[in-house]
């Protein structure tokens, strides 16, 4: 018995706590599934193409789905099933990175605003606010036409336009952690305002960032998917998710695979990162509803 | 509440004058200049001057800026560079099909969200729970344009029920309003199951259970009607995102609106036009937060008294 209270004492380290309540999830567990196959397809996709993806066979164009090519080919007769392993790299590159730049401008501006308040706070909301309010869409194509095509644009364009959300979380956050009796107890310890904002504050209201990221990163891959069909995302050869169905917008009534199976592959992967995310919001019971949407 | 809505409405000119300058300087920034396309070849550096100052773009940013606001708030959005028509005109003429379009695609989402969010809500956790929020979640998981193409591929190829493109009547607008509003209805399916389950676990409904009411009208007069409210204001503040959609399905469906004619400016570089554009869908995203804001201070009558 004495062995049993001692064991409940224990204290157990977060991560054990959040990957048992993972287990119980079911829905969290078939979306970690989903983006654990994507990262191994990513990082083994030169291995695991069964053509090169950039093959060209002119005699074998617009081939529907058989056993030498089991998605069929496309327009230039390159291997579909090659060509979407070699994207998901692509797509899963262009996802994290973007995402994580949108954090970390969310995380300045959103810290700066929720730890200085007043006219600092107003002016960065506001401008917050000003970009959550445009179509993202928009802002990432008028970036895309000042920097040019190609994928790092895409890149920086999504990253730019998807960080108020951010910046609204880590502020809301911090306005309500700012006044708490430890950070006063550090502040009478001699910390300085950016000790307090980066190792104190900021760690401590992270986690609803984590969960809207971990959406983040699927609605990244549609927006690149998006300027992608525009003729504003990765140029051939390279074969984003995206750019093959733009590519394969004018085959549609020949070869309607082209589009099809990119369309899965991608609708699959973002339900994977949703799944995830909706179960880490009840794991960590954050309350977040408006960034988890 | 006149008051109310009174000051919301003065809130309205600011940000308008900042979203003007925001686009004018980032329209600013696109390398490349108009002049060079209008510009037949033979043509000499003195050609080229002539036309800066016939267009006014030799002069400083901020006095283009000016000179081009005082026109703009009068009514004179300037002429398209390509296409030698009043920009004013051009929108006019868009305008129309693109609300058309948006308008359908919101009262798809909302009413295809709520339905689907109640059935999820009412029966949590079992496999119609399951299933309806990956119909709801499939719905953002797919870039709207995908969406469209399959449609048409479906309903326009394969079955002939609807018109593979152009604009028209009725028949045309079907299948881009559901491509564009399937995105914004898993949205809302979402938020309303999620906050169907938070008013379900509070006491009036615990009351109302008491008191022997049946489940539906329980579900449907006291927890819906609640529930509606943050609904409402998500679908305000995401507008932006739904009407996204807009602009790449225009495309795809080969319809006129203000989402492919701002494409085609932004491929010519025909400032003026994709300067319009940009205002007047931002604005419009603007006003209609504005006005979800309007309703949810009017139907909720603890807000609506905050303000009396």
């Amino acid at each position: 018995m004495s062995i049993d209270y001692q064991k409940t004492k224990k204290h157990k380290s977060p991560l054990k706590v959040l990957l048992k309540r993972l287990a119980q999830n079911k829905m969290g567990l078939a979306g970690v599934v989903v983006i654990l196959i994507l990262i191994f397809v990513a990082a083994f996709a030169h291995i695991l193409e069964p053509y090169s993806y950039k093959l060209q066979d002119i005699s074998n164009m617009s081939q529907p789905p058989s056993l030498t090519h089991l998605l069929g080919t496309d327009e230039f007769g390159r291997d579909l099933l090659s060509r979407i392993i070699r994207g998901a790299r692509i797509s899963f590159t262009v996802g994290v990175v973007s995402v994580a730049m949108s954090v970390l401008i969310g995380l300045v501006v959103g810290g700066l605003a929720g730890y200085f308040g007043g006219k600092v706070d107003l002016i960065l909301t506001s401008f917050a606010d000003l970009t959550w309010s445009m179509p993202s869409i928009l802002i990432a194509l008028l970036l895309v036409a000042i920097i040019g095509p190609g994928l790092e644009s895409v890149v920086l364009a999504i990253g730019l336009s998807y960080w108020a959300q951010y910046a609204r979380l880590i502020r809301g956050q911090i306005l309500s952690l700012k006044t708490s009796v430890y950070i006063e107890a550090t502040r009478s310890l001699g910390a300085s305002d950016f000790v307090i904002l980066v190792k104190h504050l900021i760690p401590n209201s992270i986690s609803p960032v984590i969960v809207a990221a971990t959406i983040g990163v699927g609605n990244a891959i549609v927006l690149e998917a998006t300027l992608g069909f525009l003729g504003m995302g990765a140029q051939p050869p390279t074969p984003s998710w995206g750019a093959m169905m733009s590519s394969g917008t004018a085959y549609l009534f020949i070869s309607p695979w082209v589009i099809v199976f990119p369309g899965i592959a991608m609708m699959i992967t973002v339900l994977g990162f949703n799944l995830f995310g909706d179960a880490l919001v009840d794991i960590m019971d954050v309350k977040n509803r408006e960034s988890n949407l | 509440m006149w008051l109310y809505i009174f000051r919301r409405t003065l809130l309205l000119i600011p940000i308008f004058f900042v979203i003007t300058v925001v686009v004018f300087s980032l329209i600013h920034l696109v390398p490349g200049d108009p002049i060079s396309s209008l510009l037949g070849p033979g043509s000499t550096l003195d050609d080229r001057d002539a036309l800066l100052i016939a267009y006014g773009l030799d002069q400083p940013l901020w006095i283009q800026y000016l000179r081009w606001i005082k026109d703009f708030v009068m009514g004179d959005m300037g002429q398209s560079i390509i296409e030698k028509q009043p920009v004013a005109d051009m929108i006019f003429y868009n305008m129309p099909f693109t609300l058309r379009l948006g308008l359908l695609s919101l009262a798809i989402s909302f009413f295809v969200g709520i339905t689907l969010g109640i059935i999820s809500a009412v029966k949590k956790n079992t496999i119609i729970d399951y299933i309806s929020m990956i119909i709801a979640l499939l719905g953002v998981t797919v870039p709207a344009f995908w969406l469209g193409l399959i449609l048409i591929l479906i309903f326009a190829v394969e079955l002939s029920w609807l018109p593979v493109s152009g604009s028209g009547g009725i028949e045309y607008l079907i299948l881009p309003a559901i491509s564009v509003g399937l995105g914004g209805a898993g949205l809302v399916a979402r938020i309303t199951r999620v906050s169907m389950l938070e008013i379900y676990n509070q006491d009036f409904v615990l009351l109302l259970h008491a008191k022997g009411i049946s489940q539906n009208a329980i579900v449907i007069k006291h927890i819906l009607r609640n529930a509606i409210m943050p609904v409402i204001t998500i679908l305000g503040l995401r507008l932006g995102f739904i009407l996204g959609g807009a602009v790449s399905i225009e495309i795809v469906f080969g319809r006129p609106g203000i989402g492919s004619m701002l494409l085609t400016a932004l491929f010519r570089r025909d400032y003026p036009v994709v300067q319009a554009s940009l205002i007047f869908l931002t604005m419009a995203v603007i006003i209609g937060a504005f006005i979800t804001d309007i309703i949810y201070s009017y139907a909720d009558p603890r807000v609506r008294d905050l303000y009396k």
